[in-house]
């Protein structure tokens, strides 16, 4: 049984912050209005679709229980939708859209929607916290650090310095202003509507086109307060070949804090033929890993070898790379050890320039991965995110 | 009942003082006896409708018998230790509910299980008097303030600055116990019980608030509450600076992190079982007993033998004004003695007394001291280049250059004008006290006394009996050290005596582990990571590579093929000789120390000493503390130590070996001897034949004995409070 890719779309970013474009759209509307565009872009009749995951990286408040299941009823689907909540951090969004292809593969469902929806401005960062980072049992004994300082210690690691980092990140403003002024994102974004049906966003709203080395030269290190504070002794305990952290890292060369939601049709054959449509593309591996969790983010390498495997391919058979840039150093590392060529690797920019809302954001680039194939007409894309706890996510898609 | 007395007063109000045998009040188990019986009578008793409790001694309470504690180790399983927690809890919860208002008039210092007992009072009324302090110390002896301190101190303090005194362990004065309001009055001692009594008079509600109906734990939205799940992570990352090797910073923020959100008698239970898991683990034992037990017998003269009258200096000379003489002629003049500090000449004697001026400025302006106070010490320093002022002396301190000639000579000079009674001790760290007491016409009267630097600072003296030494003069020795309120330890003469023979294995195995290719910033992790304060490459760069090399040299001239040469030769002598980077004070040996930046590891050593993989933390963290424990055993076997307390302690306060271990010693014992000579002998096969245990420890392992036995035990005879 194959999983097809039978459409995706995503909202435009807005800044996560109360004067952010969707600051007043709920988490639960991003998500119903996605759902509302899948169906009439596609005439999809919703009764043939099984489930919906939509996953957050914060599951409380607003976007606690099962938000897939209220946006289903919201968007008017058939009730016999199934909905589905996932957490694995910013691994979500991928993983949820992973999960119902798996779910295809297995015969368990014809089809289902996949993605996920986070409203940083409105679901604050640290409303959902948990053992790992704040039950003193759990986190002092495991090495608890801020993610910040596992970006730091990768790049204290491998040399990077605040000049690297800063140049990584200008690049990705420069190749999403490419991407937005070419409308190589448009195909998929759909604009949110406020309560009079207006237009309210339309466009990523957190890049900044104009970015070079030196005005990023002028931010401070955003987690240096965390190392000094104690994160710093966490971080050498667990490498203590580090003398010092060079802190490197800050709010230009990180990734943005934004609002946003993405989702993915997926399906079987015969769901394709049941609905009238053409896939786009088919689901070729995916896989789940966890790496040291102190410093956090590696886990890309070797999540995205273990897909390879599941998928029979080798890097050589990847023909574009999309790894989410929760931080600079992430995506340097990441491009290191799989030794991959600038023009293969997140060749639209990244959340650096666009903004990574959380559990959204797996979802959002595994379509822009099937965009840019199409666009070029290449065959197979590699999309991966780091997620908090030492997590990782992969998936292989390639073009029908 | 004997460590407390009730007396009923006016108006129903029940005076109950705290008075034990002895200097002070602690908690034991006569005092948990009375105090429950005292509670029982109180509550059951009509006439009484209010309680203050206060002590007759200068102090409230000093806090628990440490000695009674640690007495308990290694017999009391962890279930039992619960039960002796709990015991106190309840004796604290039924002053709670005894239905009566009890106020603790608060007349003196109250640590410890003192304020834990004032925290159950329903007020606290402290007296106004900034020589008084109160606090919950006990994470410094490695345990937790239990019987519901942790569980008190959240409620009526709040989280951040319940950990903050917690984790710190620090005690406050009565404006900011006032202000942090963990005391609710502040009132002179004179008007103390009054201010007691006249709080009792208006008939104050007996009802804590966790103990009124529908009250609910501040934190019992537990970690959805995003400011308090912040501060909970932030506060786990900020134990990570008191490192790894200690339970009880952790079990206190646990207990504060569960107290705070669960019901009252909950949350004192979980508290409890920490404590009884702290109570249990040798961490505490090996804290409490060598830095409390071991160290204040040490002080009170465990060491010093007996039949000898006592002793006081009352004129001391100091031979050599450099940085040893110069601290040395300070505490001795501190502690009211009459100082002949002398040099080759006046002007450099001076400098000597200028160092004394320096230290004393800085604890004017820390207003630790006052000017007057100050001058009077800095008069009994007489700076002078001649040898007749020493006429009087009762004790000479020489710190001249350490070269055994120069030694001689300065001896010679010095005995001819000494009194026959005057003891002649030498400041060396590193030569034979018998064989610079050759120079000596009274040998017997010739002994090592090896302070310190800073000498102000550190608190340890290593008193080195050579061969002809008298058992007078070591009593002497000691007596002048509890002058200078100094910890002594009595060690036996030997190259580098105990201290800095065994501090030599530390920074030579940092040394040699450069030429196996482990990173140099592992190998000062590492030895962070285990608890030193520096790593063994940044204590070489202010040592100079030249002072080993020198020990070295001196030890192969003297003893030829003989003489195995330690583990980090090599690598220093490639720094001095071919590198050339030699020290600090030359510009930088392992380290760089750029102008106006901060020192790093100099980046040349990849180089020279090419980093290799496969290097394992753990093993380096294992290596630094089993080379110096085994060495410490060496001493023990060759007689150097006679004892494992001076073990402990000389490695603690001479070197900074880490407290958690309880010493080189106490670390063989906690280990077990078994597996430290399996584990060493595993280390020799790798590392050389440093870690080698001897046919003496092997026999010692096999008898299973440790190193501590019962009558090895030091004998206090006052309670030991903290």
């Amino acid at each position: 049984m194959e999983a097809y890719i039978y459409d995706h779309v995503r909202t435009p970013r807005g800044k996560g912050r109360p004067d952010g474009a969707l600051h007043e759209i709920s988490s639960v509307e991003m998500a119903t209005q996605l759902l509302k565009a899948l169906q009439s872009r596609n005439n999809l009749d919703t009764a043939l679709l099984d489930d919906v995951i939509i996953g957050m990286a914060q599951p409380v408040g607003e976007q606690g229980g099962v938000l897939a299941r209220a946006a289903v009823l919201q968007a008017g689907y058939a009730q016999t939708v199934a909905g589905q909540q996932i957490h694995r951090f910013c691994a979500t969004g991928l993983d949820a859209v992973s999960l119902i292809a798996a779910q295809v593969h297995a015969g368990m469902i014809d089809a289902g929607i996949g993605g996920g929806v986070e409203s940083m401005s409105r679901t604050v960062m640290g409303y959902d916290s948990g053992a790992w980072t704040s039950d003193p049992a759990v986190a002092f004994g495991n090495y608890y650090a801020p993610q910040g300082i596992g970006a730091d210690i990768i790049a204290t690691l491998d040399g990077y310095t605040r000049e690297d980092v800063d140049g990584f990140a200008v690049e990705s403003q420069r190749k999403a202003a490419h991407a937005w002024e070419q409308g190589y994102f448009q195909r998929s974004i759909v604009p949110v509507t406020d309560v009079l049906g207006e237009v309210i966003l339309d466009r990523d709203e957190h890049m900044r086109p104009g970015t070079t080395v030196e005005s990023l030269a002028k931010l401070k290190p955003a987690f240096e307060g965390y190392g000094k504070a104690g994160f710093e002794a966490v971080g050498k305990a667990k490498y203590p070949e580090l003398e010092e952290i060079n802190y490197v890292h800050h709010g230009g060369n990180s990734s943005g804090i934004v609002d946003g939601s993405g989702l993915v049709l997926v399906g079987s054959k015969a769901f394709g033929e049941k609905a009238g449509l053409k896939p786009r593309g088919r689901i070729r591996s995916y896989a789940n890993i966890g790496s040291e969790p102190t410093i956090m983010l590696t886990a890309p390498t070797a999540v995205s070898r273990k897909a390879l495997k599941a998928g029979g391919m080798t890097e050589k058979d990847i023909d574009l790379w999309e790894l989410n840039e929760a931080f600079a150093s992430v995506v340097m590392r990441f491009q290191r050890d799989l030794d991959i060529p600038d023009d293969r690797i997140n060749v639209n920019g990244g959340a650096i320039a666009m903004g990574h809302p959380l559990g959204a954001t797996g979802a959002m680039i595994l379509g822009t991965v099937l965009d840019e194939l199409e666009r070029r007409d290449a065959a197979t894309g590699l999309i991966t995110l780091c997620a908090a706890n030492g997590l990782g996510t992969a998936a292989i898609i390639e073009r029908v | 009942m004997k460590t407390m007395q009730l007396q009923k007063a006016d108006a129903g109000v029940a005076i109950l003082t705290l008075n034990a045998e002895g200097s002070m009040n602690v908690v034991n188990d006569a005092f948990i006896a009375d105090m429950e019986s005292a509670t029982k009578q109180i509550a059951e008793d009509d006439g009484i409708t209010g309680v203050i409790l206060t002590s007759a001694k200068s102090s409230f309470m000093a806090g628990a018998d440490l000695k009674q504690l640690v007495n308990g180790f290694g017999t009391l399983t962890v279930k039992e230790a619960y039960a002796f927690s709990k015991r106190a809890t309840d004796m604290h919860r039924a002053i709670e509910k005894s239905g009566k208002p009890w106020v603790a008039a608060i007349n003196g210092l109250a640590l410890g299980g003192g304020f834990e007992l004032a925290l159950a009072c329903h007020r606290r009324i402290l007296v106004d008097d900034a020589k008084v302090q109160v606090g919950l110390p006990e994470v410094n002896v490695g345990l937790l303030p239990g019987s519901g301190g942790t569980v008190r101190l959240g409620l009526i303090a709040g989280m951040k600055t319940a950990l903050d005194l917690l984790l710190s362990g620090r005690s406050v004065g009565p404006a900011e116990a006032l202000k942090l309001k963990i005391v609710d009055e502040v009132v002179s001692a004179d008007t103390l019980i009054d201010a007691a009594k006249a709080w009792l008079a208006t008939g104050p509600d007996p009802v804590k608030p966790w103990d009124v109906k529908g009250w609910t734990p501040p934190q019992k939205k537990g970690l959805t509450v995003p400011e308090d799940s912040t501060a909970y992570m932030m506060a786990a990352g900020g134990l990570a600076k008191v490192g790894y090797n200690q339970p009880a910073p952790l079990a206190i923020l646990n207990c504060v992190f569960q107290g705070l959100q669960l019901p009252f008698d909950k949350a004192l239970a979980v508290e409890g079982k920490y404590f009884a898991k702290l109570l249990t683990d040798p961490v505490a034992r090996n804290i409490i007993r060598t830095t409390f037990i071991s160290k204040q017998a040490a002080e009170k003269g465990a060491r010093r033998p007996e039949g000898f009258e006592k002793f006081a200096a009352k004129k001391v000379g100091v031979l050599g004004a450099g940085m040893m003489g110069a601290g040395i002629a300070y505490v001795s003049a501190n502690a009211g003695i009459e100082v002949i500090l002398i040099d080759r000449d006046t002007a450099t004697a001076q400098k000597g007394k200028d160092y004394a001026s320096k230290v004393l400025g800085k604890l004017i302006e820390k207003g630790k001291t006052t000017q007057d106070k100050a001058d009077a010490v800095l008069a009994r320093i007489t700076p002078t280049d001649d040898f007749a002022l020493l006429d009087g002396c009762d004790l000479v301190v020489e710190a001249v250059f350490e070269d055994t000639g120069i030694k001689a000579e300065t001896t010679r000079k010095a005995e001819a004008v000494l009194p026959d009674h005057a003891v002649f001790a030498s400041n060396t760290s590193t030569l034979p006290i018998s064989q610079l007491a050759q120079a000596s016409q009274r040998p017997d009267q010739f002994i090592g006394l090896h302070f310190f630097s800073p000498v102000e600072r550190m608190g340890l003296v290593e008193v080195i009996m050579g061969k002809q030494t008298s058992k007078a003069t070591l009593a002497k020795g000691l007596d002048y050290i509890a002058q200078l309120r100094k910890t002594p330890i009595v060690v036996n003469d030997s190259r580098g005596f105990y201290t800095s023979r065994v501090f030599q294995m530390l920074i030579h195995e940092g040394a040699a582990m450069l030429a196996e290719g482990v990173p140099p910033a592992v190998i000062e992790n590492a030895a962070k990571a285990v608890g030193m304060p520096v790593g063994p490459l940044a204590l070489l760069d202010e040592l100079t590579l030249d002072l080993p090399l020198k020990i070295v040299d001196q030890a192969i001239a003297e003893e030829g093929d003989a003489y195995t040469p330690p583990a980090g030769v090599a690598v220093m002598r490639r720094m001095k000789d071919e590198i050339g980077r030699s020290s600090r004070k030359a510009g930088g040996a392992f380290y760089d120390y750029p102008e106006g930046g901060k020192k790093h590891l100099w980046k040349g050593l990849a180089d020279h000493f090419p980093v290799k993989a496969g290097w394992d933390i753990e093993e380096i963290k294992q290596r630094y503390l089993y080379a110096q424990a085994m060495e410490t055993a060496r001493c023990l076997e060759e007689n150097v130590l006679e004892t494992p307390q001076d073990a402990d302690l000389g490695a603690i306060y001479g070197w900074g070996f880490p407290a958690w271990t309880g010493g080189t010693i106490s670390y063989i014992d906690t280990i077990g001897i078994d597996k430290f000579v399996q584990e060493s002998d595993r280390l020799a096969q790798l590392y050389g034949p440093r870690f080698l245990p001897s046919a003496w420890l092997r026999d010692k392992a096999a008898r299973g004995e440790d190193f501590y036995t019962p009558a090895s035990e030091t004998t206090v005879k006052e309670p030991v409070p903290a």
